[in-house]
This record gives structure tokens, sequence and C-alpha cells, in this order.
């Protein structure tokens, strides 16, 4: 009795949402989904933390003061809360260091991870709706992209072309564009060979104009999923250059470079190393947290639910 | 069966090359090696003299065929750094290397797949919530910074394992998981869905109905099956392990092939790095190849369709 009672119940839920607008069923997913919300909340948290850093930083992230040099947090026995996260090697403010890092962060993340877009998407479409040898063309050219060692040649180039956040960004984003190119190529396949793609195409467009308005916009959700999980990637990747000494150079404040500069005095001074880690963990983890969230959300069965 | 594996093999060589093509093309074109030898500071006449002595006032495509056909013949070049031929220094370095990356395969197997069996077992249970959240946490985790963690732990808190250098086995224990703590969200993710989804089959539903429970029914039934396409990934991830390399060696004063990696793009050696880079690529590429064909022969569906 209590099985029937269920199963109407169900069918009943079910019918509801059929009469749901997209718009209402991708809000009522979008608030009921936890991760997804953890996740845009932190990333929307360090955005603002970014655009707001001159009026949050305490002080300037640059002026350095022998007086103050290395003091502890404020919670630790000789830290003071005028520098609640203590002070660097150079006796600049840590937080206002810290703060000042959300914007290269998310400078070289939304960079990079577009450039990747461009060049992985423009690819991806191409591959899926021409075919044939286009298709293998590009295939080849993904192979021989996942095989190259991708940190050792950005770090090989920076190097070289010599370190600035511009060539990180352009470096960082030629080297990462094969997710696009892969999820792009699968979905324009697919699209291709719908119904409404044939009726566009019966009634005379040409292939731009089906890539362009048929394809392009249907493609919009997958490729908003993986530049969020890009901007996590790019933004480790940037860490990783920089505290490599190939990336950003000082006194900029890049999280990755603060934990090289705070690595010779870990040992007395593990907050140096620890606090940067934290943030980049922090922004990372929002970025893979909000775009497993929005895959679930934007896809047809709304997975997870 | 062969004639699969020939094929697949021709296209890796082929991917090989081009990898090496692009690299070679990269850091020739962007920079001018000469220049980089001589320093910055060198008058033009050092420069010159460094262009003809190093035969790098050739044309690219000749300098091109010619480290082809000097690789054929096993002659890498000569390092502008080291005074030494390339591939000695490659080759004495290259066990360090190979000894961490299977080290750090082999964490990655110890933690990834008993964490993801257990959580395919029991879903929805904590052991899955809390293997979903290791997953999660190491996706977000810029790996340097958890090698630095590591060791101030294990230096100052825990002092069972060296936390630099590369004498005894010991040395290897934290270098390695740092290096494996990288795969193990892929490899936990897969071992996962493929257990849920052969313990739904009818064939363990048989098994079961025959009285297997526990241990035998997973041994002899259900992990060879969910455990194929594990296997291949597993070939990826060492594949990635050697270009990964390069953060772990460098934080842990290891002598391998990262580490040298490290040394040669800051000293502008450009032939040991582009001869790094080949010998990543070939690495990546076997370990690809050799996931195909463990494929192919452990799932006849593949090497028939």
């Amino acid at each position: 009795m209590t099985d029937i009672d269920a199963t109407f119940a169900a069918a009943d839920a079910a019918d509801e949402t059929a009469t749901l607008t997209p718009g209402q069923v991708f809000r009522r997913r979008m608030f009921g989904h936890t991760g997804f919300l953890i996740g845009a909340g932190l990333i929307a948290l360090i955005a603002l933390v970014a655009i707001f850093a001159p009026l949050l930083a305490p002080h300037d992230p640059f002026a350095q003061s022998l007086s103050t040099r290395m003091l502890p947090p404020a919670w630790v026995d000789g830290g003071t809360w005028d520098h609640i996260f203590g002070t660097d090697q150079n006796g600049r403010d840590y937080l206002s260091r810290l703060i000042y890092g959300t914007r290269v962060s998310i400078t070289i993340g939304i960079g990079a991870a577009t450039i990747g877009l461009l060049i992985g998407v423009t690819l991806g479409v191409l591959a899926g709706y021409f075919g044939g040898w286009v298709d293998h063309g590009i295939s080849f050219l993904l192979t021989a992209q996942l095989a190259l060692p991708g940190l050792l040649l950005a770090m090989a180039l920076v190097f070289i072309i010599g370190p600035s956040i511009w060539v990180v960004i352009g470096i960082v984003g030629v080297l990462h564009w094969t997710y696009y190119l892969v999820v792009t190529r699968s979905a324009t396949q697919r699209i291709r060979n719908l119904d409404f793609v044939a009726a566009a195409a019966a009634s005379g467009a040409n292939p731009r104009q089906i890539i362009w308005h048929e394809i392009l916009p249907n493609l919009f959700s997958s490729i908003i999923v993986i530049f969020t999980f890009e901007l996590g990637i790019a933004i480790l990747a940037e860490s990783s250059l920089s505290f490599l000494g190939v990336g950003i150079q000082p006194p900029t404040p890049s999280w990755g470079l603060m934990i090289a500069e705070g690595k010779q005095a870990m040992f007395y001074r593990p907050w140096l190393v620890i606090l940067p880690g934290v943030c980049l963990f922090l922004l990372v983890i929002g970025a893979n947290l909000m775009g497993d969230g929005l895959r679930d959300i934007t896809s047809p069965e709304g997975r997870n639910e | 069966m062969l004639r699969y594996i020939a094929l697949r093999g021709l296209l890796a060589l082929l991917v090989a090359f081009t990898v090496s093509l692009a690299a070679f093309f990269l850091l020739n074109v962007a920079t001018d090696p000469a220049q980089a030898i001589a320093g910055e500071d060198a008058p033009p006449e050092v420069v010159e003299s460094i262009r003809a002595r190093y035969g790098l006032d050739r044309p690219l495509p000749v300098r091109y065929a010619d480290w082809l056909g000097g690789v054929m013949t096993g002659d890498f070049g000569e390092s502008y750094y080291w005074h030494k031929p390339v591939a000695t220094l490659v080759a004495d370095r290259a066990d360090e290397t190979i000894t961490l990356a299977l080290s750090a395969l082999a964490v990655t197997i110890l933690i990834a797949i008993p964490l993801g069996a257990l959580a395919a077992l029991n879903p929805n249970s904590w052991i899955d919530r809390f293997a979903l959240g290791v997953a999660v946490s190491a996706q977000a985790v810029p790996n340097f910074w958890l090698g630095l963690i590591v060791i101030i732990l294990f230096a100052v808190t825990f002092p069972i394992f060296p936390v630099s250098g590369d004498d005894t086995w010991r040395h290897f224990v934290l270098p390695a998981f740092v290096l494996g703590a990288s795969s193990v969200p892929a490899v936990m993710r897969l071992t996962r869905t493929g257990l849920i989804e052969v313990m739904g089959a009818d064939y363990i539903r048989t098994a079961r109905a025959k009285g297997f429970r526990g241990w035998p029914l997973l041994r002899r039934h259900a992990l060879r099956n969910a455990l194929l396409p594990v296997i291949s990934v597993l070939a990826v991830q060492l594949g990635q392990k050697f270009g990964g390399s390069v953060i772990t060696e460098s934080i842990f004063a290891i002598n391998g092939l990262g580490r040298l990696a490290l040394e040669s793009i800051l000293g502008a050696d450009i032939p040991t790095v582009q001869m790094l880079i080949f010998v990543f690529a070939i690495v990546f590429v076997a370990m690809n190849l050799l996931a195909d064909i463990l494929n192919a022969a452990l799932d006849p569906r593949i090497r028939i369709g």
C-alpha cells in the first residue's frame, strides 16, 4: 500500500517538474546542490576580495620595513593585531600580500582558461563538424599535445621568453586546450546529426552559419563547465611555475612565489608556507566544486539528484 | 592483434617525433640560444663566435634534420652547460626518476584501489563520502605545497623518514607519496564507478546465488572486470609521473631527470631540455601504447571492434 502511495507521489513530483520552465528547473537544481553552492560561494568571495583588494588590505603589500621582519601571526606569541597574519622576510604585511595575490591568480586563471577555450573550442567544433581528414588531423594534434610534458615546456618557454604575467597567461593558455577539444568535438558530432541542423542546412544555411547559430549555442553549457575546471588547472600551473622561479617575479605577490620565498624559513616560520597554500587550495577546490556542480545542474538528467 | 600493435606503435612514433619537432621549433624560435649561452650582457662578437661554434648560424630545418640524424644514432648533442654528451647526462640520472615514478605508482595503487573499492561496496556511506573528500582535496592541493607540508611535518614532528636526498629506499617514501597523491583521484573514481557497475551485473547475482560472498566474490568475479579500465589508466598515469617529477625532485633534492630539467632550463641548456622533452614524450607515448595493448589483450571486444 505504502509502495503504491510512494509511486503516485513520485509520479506527481515528476509531473510538477514537467510543468516548470527550464529556468525554474535550473534555479531549483542550483540551490539544491550543496557542492555547487560551496564552490560558487568560495569563487564569489575570492573574486570580491580581488576586486576590492585596495579597500580590504590593511597595508601596502609592497611596503618593506626592516624593523618588522618575519613577525608571527597575531595569535602566536610576539604577533600583533596590526599584522594579523604576520610579516614576511622583508617586513611586508602578509595578509595584504595574500589579498593582492587573489588578483594574480584570478587574472591568470581567467586569461589562460580563455585562451585555451578559443583554441580548444575552435578545433573541437571543426573536427566534429567536418569529420574526415580535418578530424584525423586535429585528433593527431590532440595526441601530440597530450604527449608534451606540459610543465617542462611551460617552464622552458617562460624562462626563455622572459617571465611576466602576460607571458605566463599566454603559455599556460596555449598548453591547456585539450579538454575543451575532446568535449566539444564529441558534442558537435552528436548535434550535427540532429534534425534542426538538417533543417537549417535544408533552408540554405552554410557551414559557418550552422556552426555559429545552431551548434555553438548548444555547446555553451559544456564550455562553461570546462572553463570552470580549467580555471583551477591554470591557477595551479601558474603557482607551480612561480614556485620554481620561472613564473611571476618578485615583488609581485603571487601565492606560488610567496611559498617559494617562505621555503627558506619554513621550519621556524611555517605560516609563511602554509597560508598561501591554503589560499590556493580554497580557490582551486572552489573552482572544482563549482565545475562539478555546473555539470550536474546543466546535464539533461540532472545527476546526483 | 599484431597488426593492431604495429599500427598503434607506428602512430606512437609519429607522435613522439611531432612532439620533438614542436619542442625544437618553440625552443629555438622563442629564443636566441647563442645569446642564452653567452649571457645577456655578452658583446656581439662573442655571441657570433658561439653561434658559429655550435652551428647555430644554420637555418632551423637544417638544424632539426641534424638533431634528428643524431637521435637516430643515439647522439643527442652536447650540453652547453655541463659540456658533456646529453645522452650520458640523462642516462646517469634516469634510474632515480624511474625509482621515483614506480614507487609513486605503487603509492597510488595502495591508496586509490582499496579506497575506491570500499566506497563502491558501501555507496553513500561515510567511507564513500570520505573517499570523495580525499579525491576532491587531492585534486585541489598544489603538489609542491603538499611536498613542503610533508617535509615540515616529518622533519619536525615525526622524524621517521629523511626529507631530502636519494641514498636509500627510505628517502623515496615521502617523495613517492607526494608524487603518487596526484593520481589518486582519477584512479579512485574509476575503481569506484567500475566496481559499482560490475556489482550490479547479472553474473554477480548468479555468483551470489551460487553462494559466493565477501572477498572470494570480489577477488574471483568482481575485481577482475572492474579493474580492467584501471590497469590502462595506471599505465597512462605512470607516463605522466616522469614529467611530474620536476617539482617533486626539486623539493626533495633527488638527483634525477626532473631536477636535471629544472637545472638545464635555468642554465639555458637547450640540447638537454630538448632531449628531456623528447624522452618524457617517448615514455608517455610508450605507456599509452602499453595501455592500449593491455586493453586489447584483456578485453576481446576492443580487438574485434
